[in-house]
């Protein structure tokens, strides 16, 4: 079941393209990575799914049904430059945005009073929000963002600005809501959070999609037959003269990554190098996030 | 619709329950009381006695200088040069000298009257010595042509007009010129100064949403539009509510003043009304009371306060957007200035224009100015009680009626786009672009 999907959709501005032809789909119950240098059309395309922008082209149908002016209070979006009336107070100020997502005053209140106990931020309710640090200002927003338990939660770089320990709260957050089966798109470039959320993710580069997938698939794709090895003496130098199929990347006092050029099985190599010395640990190199987000950016 | 009244309260609430607000209100009816309290103010604390001393070398002025007021006149007819000694050891307040003079001489005197003070002399005191002279002067000019005063006096004349506006269907109205005027200048300057003043209030507050950068999150869950517009009424209403509380607290201020500051016995409404100057000399006798009534009731006073009414929110919604605009448009206060200029100089322009067309209110200055929407919420309150042909009066409804779907519509546009735009230097070509935009 997907929760979104995106059909190829374009956006253009009057002197350049944001999105150029973008399809994706959402599926439900995951998070789903959206990552793109800066300026390739990340925060574009989040608008025009929270209704902010039109389409020039293309369609988005959400739950199967063409995204309308009902689906605003199904989703909860957390932009990248947020920021909160300075002179309101902080419960007011949270009440009035949850109306507008289309709670009732009663539900919103009885909601919000739940994740201020949760956060422990119940005395900060008639404080205002320029009393407030950087980070309490973005706990209230998170708490706005997703108090009207939409379907679909957007965060654009939901991480910036909040110190490790507020970051880690708020991924533990995340993950819960997660599992209590919101879909999450989570907007990003920083690769390391990436890793540890996403479920799947499409890599946006000038304006188009460049790779789209569920992360162990993107990975598997992206795997270059390198291998990790630790040997147990320090005389490498049989390492020099490896067989055609096979290629040192790099090599110190006693490991060394080696590529199999050909379609021979990893077996083989292990085998091989058994016959010259003593291995401790052999694994396969797996590509990070961050890798493959730059091999992708730069080969496009 | 729901999110729309949400939106309207915040706005509201956030205003009205701001100390700014509350000092302002209050502050303002101070101040107004304070300004129409001044002149009964200043004349009490004019009241001291004073002396000027009339030298007059040819003894012909005594009879016309009577006592004024609290200034009493001294005559004498010493060499000047002594009674000058004696004036400078005086408390006397002012030495008037008068040469002498003869038929010969008195073109000169018109010339050579010297007056000396230890302290600047009010205008008013200047007046009545010049007068007084004067009319001695002319007297005598007189005499030496053979007439006298009775005779000028009964050959003057004086004429009141009562202008009547006789009506296509032959009812007879009449004019009412001064009262007209009071009120429609009244009326227009009160729009004026509504747009100026809520307007860049809806300004700033466009501009702290898009700074502090809550409008995206806001702007997800209702549209651009509806904020915009949200914001403007919402103004609009702290607007009412200030005024309605400066007119409610200026009456009870300076209701309660006039009776603190001046002793019941000595309130006389006719003197009152004129030293404020709020009423016109008509107030004096009653049967003016009457007059001013009676022109009231014939210049239909529930149709101009309707119209008012419809001018002032149309203008302000009008003009209302376009402050919206600009404040989207542009990333601090001092960028403002150049996309203020088409907003202010219409008008100011409305307004210069409201003088001279109560002069004349049928000019084509005035036709023109009172049917474009942009100066016609002003203009049109100016004209209104000269009874502008009625299709006058439609058109220029339903024009500020289209004038308002237009500008709010162009705002919209440069709103929509202008409020997520950060750090662009933004000149009139981008918000072109923005307002072709999709």
């Amino acid at each position: 079941m997907k929760v979104l999907e995106v059909q190829s959709v374009s956006k253009s501005y009057s002197n350049h393209i944001a999105i150029d032809d973008v399809s994706l789909s959402v599926p439900e119950g995951q998070i789903f990575g959206l990552l793109g240098p800066n300026g390739a059309g990340k925060t574009s395309l989040i608008r025009i799914i929270n209704q902010i922008t039109m389409p020039d082209q293309g369609e988005i149908l959400f739950n199967g049904s063409k995204l309308n002016g009902d689906h605003i209070r199904h989703i909860g979006y957390l932009p990248e430059e947020r920021g909160l009336y300075k002179k309101m107070k902080v419960g007011e100020q949270a009440l009035y945005l949850a109306q507008l997502k289309g709670l009732s005053e009663r539900e919103a209140k009885k909601a919000l009073r739940e994740w201020f106990q949760k956060f422990e931020i119940t005395q900060w309710w008639d404080k205002k929000v320029e009393e407030l640090s950087k980070g309490m200002a973005q706990k209230v927003q998170f708490i706005t963002t997703v108090l009207h338990k939409p379907k679909l939660l957007i965060f654009d770089e939901p991480f910036s600005g909040f110190d490790p320990i507020n970051a880690n709260i708020i991924k533990d957050e995340i993950l819960q809501l997660k599992e209590q089966g919101t879909s999450i798109i989570f907007s990003t470039h920083r690769m390391e959070s990436v890793e540890e959320l996403c479920d799947h993710i499409a890599l946006i580069h000038q304006s188009k999609k460049i790779l789209d997938g569920p992360i162990d698939k993107v990975k598997e794709k992206y795997k270059e037959q390198i291998y990790k090895v630790d040997f147990s003496s320090t005389n490498l130098d049989f390492l020099n003269s490896l067989p055609d199929h096979l290629k040192l990347i790099t090599k110190n006092s006693h490991k060394a990554e080696i590529k199999i050029q050909n379609e021979s099985p990893a077996s083989d190599l292990i085998r091989f190098l058994l016959d010259q010395s003593d291995i401790k640990a052999f694994e396969e190199k797996i590509p990070t996030i961050n890798e493959i987000f730059i091999r992708t950016v730069q080969e496009n | 619709m729901n999110k729309i009244i949400l939106i309207i309260k915040r706005e509201y609430l956030s205003r009205v329950r701001k100390k700014s607000f509350i000092v302002m209100t209050l502050l303002g009816p101070i101040l107004m009381a304070g300004l129409m309290m001044t002149p009964l103010l200043m004349d009490t604390s004019d009241s001291e006695e004073r002396e000027i001393w009339v030298c007059d070398e040819s003894n012909l002025f005594e009879s016309q200088f009577g006592d004024v007021n609290d200034t009493h006149f001294e005559f004498t007819n010493h060499n000047i040069e002594e009674v000058k000694i004696d004036f400078n050891e005086s408390e006397a307040f002012a030495l008037v000298h008068i040469p002498k003079v003869d038929s010969t001489t008195i073109d000169i005197l018109e010339s050579s009257v010297r007056v000396y003070t230890h302290k600047p002399m009010s205008f008013s005191n200047q007046r009545l010595i010049s007068k007084n002279i004067e009319s001695v002067v002319e007297s005598i000019k007189l005499k030496e042509e053979g007439l006298t005063r009775e005779l000028i006096d009964r050959t003057r004349a004086e004429v009141e007009l009562n202008t009547i506006i006789l009506g296509e269907s032959g009812v007879e109205k009449s004019g009412s010129t001064e009262i007209a005027m009071g009120l429609s200048m009244a009326g227009g300057f009160l729009i004026y100064i509504f747009i100026f003043l809520y307007g860049a209030m809806v300004m700033r507050g466009v501009m702290e949403e898009k700074t502090s950068r809550i409008v995206e999150i806001i702007i997800s869950s209702v549209k651009p539009f509806q904020l915009m517009m949200g914001k403007i009424i919402g103004v609009a209403m702290v607007g009412f509510t200030q005024f309605a509380l400066w007119i409610i607290l200026t009456f009870v201020i300076s209701t309660v003043a006039t009776t603190m500051l001046v002793a019941p016995t000595d309130v006389n409404i006719a003197e009152l009304a004129q030293e404020t100057e709020l009423i016109t000399q008509d107030l004096q006798s009653e049967s003016g009371l009457t007059i001013v009534l009676n022109q009231l009731e014939e210049m239909n006073i529930s149709f101009i306060l309707m119209m008012f009414l419809f001018y002032f929110v149309g203008g302000y919604l009008m003009y209302g957007s376009l402050f919206a605009a600009v404040g989207a448009a542009v990333d601090s206060e001092t960028d403002t200035q150049q996309f203020m200029m088409p907003i202010t100089i219409p008008l100011i322009f409305s307004f210069i224009a409201l003088q001279t067309i109560l002069e004349n209110p049928d000019s084509s200055l005035a036709f023109w100015c009172s049917i474009i929407p942009f100066t016609s919420p002003i203009v049109m309150m100016g004209r209104l009680p000269f009874d502008p042909p009625m299709w006058q009066i439609g058109l220029s409804m339903v024009l500020l009626i289209i004038g308002f779907i237009f500008t709010s519509w162009i705002a919209g546009r440069i709103y929509r786009v202008g409020i997520l735009m950060h750090g662009q230097k933004v000149s009139y070509k981008i918000l072109w672009k923005w307002i072709k935009q999709s």
